[in-house]
């Protein structure tokens, strides 16, 4: 029986071995042989042209700025839904807000695409001109799909708070407020910092949705209604007609997102091990 | 002087009736405690005073409590309660935060903001809890990291920061080794010029060496007070007599 347990526990490695190998056995070759600094620093991405240039820089950036877009609209909106739910919702609303939260989880990302198609972009067309689909699009968009995994880890944390400071605030003539703000709040920080790293993780990975509604143009975008392209978008777009080399620098854009997100699943650890030494 | 009165106080959890018809006046600039078996609401009569017992849900109060004659629960803004009557809890709870932030906490929530105003109060404070000379080198590491004496003794410290006129003790000392009890219990006798104390506490030793009355609590009843001496040499009811001789509880 044992074995059993050791095969299925053994399985989630060797796709994470397996996904690694096919990375890097197609990208890194590309990569050498476009060059680390061109691939990685370019600005230039023509994969048809004479001769081509494969610069994923913007790419880089765009997936760096739609998610910082979406942290800085999704954290301060999860983090105080969270203190919100954990503390101060009565329970009927609770019975409504809290599966509303998860039903936002459970939504496939096209159809958060279709939602920004729909309503955020053609709203950021009118109101700030220019043709809408845009990094602020891309960013409002990320933003609400991040907010169910930053409720959900920031609320957890919050609720993990031993209640004794709650009580030895109030007891100080501090008010609710204060003391959720000022005592539970910053005694949950590494537990709702985990939250934020895992809703970075999900936006940098997102795909579909953005596809949809960030306009896709290769540049650094210098406005937040200009169009960005991330490089996710690009490996999507691209990979249906691209072969040989083209093919090869797309698996390694897969490569360069795959570092982020060991960098971010990395910090997560951090945050964890450093959290469970100071609790 | 009367600091706190209470009279024909009733308090029900939901349909459980937790304190019945309490009559009872606490004494400035003395301390009080209150002794029974577990289970007779000695915590809740306490947490009534400063009306930690709002948190509960169900938990109705009718009667009388009053502050130097103000009633509590009546238009009495309920945080400035809490600031003139102060709490120290059974097990220690400082903040997860810097020993100094534990004790500015109070301060800052009453709007003192200047830096050397907060700086005398947390010295002031910490040497009023005689815990000074051990912690002014470790100001700025975590309250998490003392020990649990040392902790009791910086609850005391950042209940006195606020300057509060009564100190509610529940059982303050209980998980306490004797030799921070006996500090605690000295911290007490010297506080008492300045503060009114009330002190919940099993121990009959204690309630004996520092306590100028007592008030014997039995299911909810609160059963005889007077002198600390008199309940103790010559108790007038047959229950308490039961009770401090260790017959029953
Ligand atoms: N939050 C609550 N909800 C319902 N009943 C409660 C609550 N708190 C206390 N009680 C009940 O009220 C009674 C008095 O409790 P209380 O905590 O005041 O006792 P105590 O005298 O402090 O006991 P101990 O010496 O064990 O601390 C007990 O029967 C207890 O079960
Ligand atoms: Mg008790």
């Amino acid at each position: 029986m044992q074995g059993v347990f050791f095969l299925t526990a053994i399985t989630s490695i060797a796709a994470v071995a397996l996904i690694c190998i096919f990375l890097f056995y197609n990208g890194v070759p590309a990569i050498a042989e476009i060059g680390f600094f061109d691939f990685v620093g370019g600005q230039q991405w023509a994969p048809t042209n004479q001769p081509p240039s494969y610069g994923i820089f913007c790419m880089i950036v765009g997936s760096i700025y739609v998610t910082a877009g979406a942290i800085i609209i999704g954290v301060p909106i999860g983090i105080l839904t969270a203190v919100f739910l954990a503390r101060f919702c009565p329970a009927p609303l609770y019975k409504i807000i809290k599966p509303a939260t998860e039903l936002l989880a459970g939504i496939p990302s096209i159809v958060y695409g279709f939602f920004g198609l729909m309503v955020v972009v053609p709203f950021i067309r009118d109101t700030f001109g220019g043709n809408g689909s845009s990094l602020l699009a891309a960013s409002v968009v990320l933003g609400i799909m991040i907010l169910p995994t930053i409720i959900g880890v920031s609320e957890s944390a919050i609720r993990a708070v031993p209640e004794p400071y709650y009580e030895g605030s109030l007891a100080l003539g501090a008010t609710r407020e204060r003391s959720v703000f000022r005592v539970m709040l910053p005694a949950s920080k590494s537990g709702i910092l985990a939250g934020v790293v895992l809703g970075i993780g999900r936006a940098i990975g997102e795909t579909m949705a953005v596809i949809l509604i960030a306009g896709n143009q290769v540049q650094i975008p210098t406005s937040l209604t200009e169009g960005v392209r991330t490089l996710t978008a690009n490996i999507v777009l691209e990979m249906g007609y691209s072969t040989g080399l083209h093919r090869q620098a797309l698996i390694a854009t897969g490569v360069v997102l795959f570092v982020f997100i060991l960098l971010i699943t990395l910090s997560m650890q951090a945050i964890k091990s450093r959290s469970e030494k100071n609790g | 002087m009367d600091k706190f009165t209470i009279k024909n106080m009733n308090l029900y959890y939901g349909k459980f009736h937790a304190l019945k018809d309490v009559n009872l006046s606490m004494q400035e600039n003395k301390i009080t405690a209150f002794i029974g078996p577990s289970g007779c609401g000695k915590s809740t009569l306490l947490k009534s005073l400063n009306r930690m017992n709002d948190l509960v849900e169900g938990c109705k109060i009718t009667g009388d409590i009053r502050l130097d004659n103000e009633d509590i629960y009546g238009n009495m803004d309920v945080n400035i309660l809490r600031k003139r009557v102060g709490m120290v809890f059974q097990k220690a709870n400082p903040f997860p935060m810097s020993v100094y932030d534990n004790i500015a906490y109070g301060p800052r929530t009453h709007g003192i903001r200047k830096k050397s105003e907060l700086d005398e109060i947390v010295e002031s404070s910490l040497r009023d809890a005689a815990i000074w000379d051990e912690l002014k080198d470790r100001l700025k590491k975590s309250a998490l990291g003392l020990s649990g004496g040392q902790q009791q003794r910086l609850c005391i410290a950042r209940a006195l920061a606020v300057k509060p006129e009564v100190l509610l003790m529940d059982e303050a000392t209980s998980a306490l080794d004797p030799i921070s009890t006996g500090k605690i219990e000295e911290l007490c006798l010297k506080l008492k010029d300045q503060y009114t104390i009330i002190m919940v506490t099993h121990n009959m030793q204690q309630a004996l060496r520092i306590a100028d009355y007592t008030a014997f609590f039995l299911l909810g009843e609160m059963i005889e007070y007077d002198k600390t001496d008199q309940i103790f040499s010559n108790p007038k009811e047959k229950k308490t007599e039961e009770y401090i001789t260790g017959r029953f509880g």
